[in-house]
């Protein structure tokens, strides 16, 4: 493998139902930093069937480029169309660095890529660089530049990690949703568009889709409020997050919750924070009767302000909490609500 | 119809982490246990024996006190295990993992393999879809729900906002959520079989068709650069009031950082 060939920043930008997630913009703007850092420039992936249109809105966010690949095979996500587009993608176009979004998909289809065309895969990555490596030099061995460095956690978030793939191109990550910070959109910006199709003949790895069922939730996704007010086991049961939806409510933010609370069949999973639910970093994260397990912690740690409310006070929510509550949610949170409303009448 | 279930021995990270001086995690002294991906992958696997007489193999990789999950696997009702274990494949990352067990899976004879989606130490969720692209076979992650048709596996595929039900010829690779089942709990005649049955063990030599730069340290693509604990922000106040006064407080706090 000549590493002198790879060349490029390039992002797997993820659309369901030719709607373009989030987490494409979030990597193309995490891609714009390292591409500056090497002096090059950052390429989009957009897979799909009938997704040339949405190419355009890539550009607004940043995209140098932008890479099509249309097909009717492609329609709804599966495995082996995508890994096939995706590594042939990386076959013709020989980028340096790829990164796909830590997503149901990404996740799925990141280690099917990464190993078809044998490279190193870092897995939730929550910080990206350009760096040496390794980090400081070690007699007898070659300190590498311009190489990748991920960061991510692991053992539950208890410890972090920085990984790098000297030998191997591309170097793969996929990224947490939530983490990476998107440019500033700038309408009107035109995408160049190249289109490629590698070719799609159905095999035995082609899995058949018999029903794709949605779920019915009309909420906003918790990762786009600017307040959360998530509650825990602590609250006892479904009927008590009724106060949390009026707290949310008059401060115009979204209930979410913990893992427990998902667990125990009270909300849907979409609207869990944590290692295996969400990463938010909202401006205000209310943690109410959350104890704070450290996988919670790692999907909410980065919120602006922390506000617990738990009646143990050892409960570890009160480590990361800038303003710790110890009391009895019950009777402090429809008090908070009461009191806030008649503080925001007064305020109009 | 032969099912394998890849199981992984990892530290119990919900009793809390121990570290040693040096910053390095202490294996040694924390529990450890089957991990609850792979877990719910095997109950899965044992389902089809009580409705189809399955044959389930248990597959781990590790060091040789890993043969400890595979007896707990089979006091739950699986049939065999297999250990694979030898000082060269250490330090693997998920590539050379997933070539090192694809490498043992070539000598086992399968209809489905079931790994769980991902592991509590390293949350990577990558050996399963990895293994499945080693050995050409199609994979199904996320799985919710699984069910036999004929030849075919017909899964509920998790995504965040919806699920699909996918349908795939078998052999197949199925990764497992934790909510896929509620795990049984060992029998005291399994317990007496997995007492005495007779564990696999296989070396570097047993592996079919994986060539050695593609296994532990030296065949793993990623390579760590530094480790460390996370630097958590810190607590801020905590404060005990009564009810009225904790309203007043967060509202205070809320008006002083501009939120309201």
């Amino acid at each position: 493998m000549n590493l002198e060939e790879y060349k490029g920043v390039y992002v797997f930008a993820q659309q369901v139902d030719n709607c373009i997630n989030s987490i494409a913009f979030e990597l193309i703007g995490k891609g714009k930093d390292l591409a500056e850092a090497l002096g090059t420039e950052v390429t989009a992936v957009l897979v799909g069937s009938g997704v040339k249109g949405l190419a355009d809105e890539l550009a607004e966010y940043g995209a140098d480029k932008v890479i099509v690949v249309d097909d009717p095979e492609l329609k709804e996500y599966r495995t082996e169309p995508y890994a096939h587009a995706l590594a042939s993608v990386i076959e013709k176009y020989k980028p340096e660095i790829f990164l796909v979004g830590a997503t149901a998909i990404g996740r799925d289809l990141g280690p099917r890529v990464s190993a078809r065309i044998h490279t190193g895969l870092t897995a939730d990555c929550t910080q990206l660089e350009i760096g040496d490596f390794p980090l400081n030099p070690v007699p007898g061995k070659e300190q590498k530049h311009n190489q990748l460095l991920m960061t991510r956690p692991a053992f539950g978030g208890n410890t972090i990690a920085t990984i790098a793939c000297p030998d191997f191109r591309p170097q793969m990550a996929t990224v947490r949703p939530g983490v990476m910070q998107k440019r500033e959109r700038k309408a009107g910006v035109k995408a160049n568009v190249e289109e490629f199709n590698p070719g799609f003949t159905p095999d035995h790895k082609y899995v058949e889709i018999l029903e794709v069922v949605k779920a019915v939730s009309n909420t906003v996704d918790i990762m786009d409020a600017k307040i959360l007010v998530s509650g825990g086991r602590g609250m006892g049961g479904p009927e008590n997050f009724k106060m949390l939806e009026d707290l949310a409510e008059v401060l115009g933010g979204q209930v979410s919750c913990s893992r427990a609370v998902v667990d125990a069949g009270w909300k849907p999973k979409d609207l869990q924070v944590g290692q295996t639910g969400k990463t938010v970093r909202p401006n205000v994260y209310f943690a109410i009767g959350i104890s704070g397990a450290i996988q919670h912690l790692a999907g909410m740690e980065e919120s602006d302000i922390i506000i617990a409310i738990n009646k143990d006070e050892t409960a570890p929510i009160f480590d990361v909490a800038d303003y710790g509550v110890v009391g009895d949610l019950n009777k402090i949170v429809p008090a908070l609500t009461e009191k806030l409303r008649t503080e925001l009448a007064k305020n109009n | 119809m032969k099912v394998v279930v890849c199981i992984k021995q990892v530290p119990d990270t919900k009793g809390g982490v121990k570290f040693n001086p040096d910053g390095t995690l202490d294996r040694a002294a924390m529990m450890t246990i089957m991990n609850p991906d792979d877990k719910a992958g095997l109950e899965a696997a044992l389902r089809l024996k009580d409705q189809y007489g399955a044959e389930v193999t248990v597959l781990t990789m590790g060091l040789p006190k890993a043969e400890d999950v595979l007896r707990e696997a089979i006091a739950m009702g699986a049939d065999k295990g297999v250990l694979v274990t030898d000082r060269v494949l250490g330090g693997a990352d998920t590539w050379a993992t997933s070539q090192t067990l694809a490498g043992a899976l070539r000598n086992m004879e399968y209809d489905l393999i079931i790994t769980g989606r991902q592991a509590i130490d390293g949350d990577t969720a990558q050996v399963g879809p990895q293994i499945s692209e080693h050995l050409n076979i199609p994979v199904i992650s996320y799985a919710q729900k699984l069910t036999i048709e004929g030849d075919s596996v017909v899964v509920e595929r998790q995504y965040d906002d919806r699920y699909h039900v996918l349908k795939a010829k078998m052999p197949c690779l199925i990764t497992a959520l934790a909510e896929l089942n509620e795990p049984r709990y060992m029998t005291p005649g399994g317990i007496f079989d997995a007492c005495k049955a007779e564990i696999t063990v296989w070396g570097r030599a047993d592996l079919k068709d994986v060539e050695d730069s593609n296994l532990g340290l030296k065949g793993s693509p990623t390579q760590i650069a530094k480790a460390s604990d996370k630097v958590r922000k810190g607590a801020g106040e905590k404060v005990t009031l009564d009810p009225g006064e904790s309203v007043d407080y967060i509202v205070g706090k809320l008006k002083e950082k501009h939120v309201i």
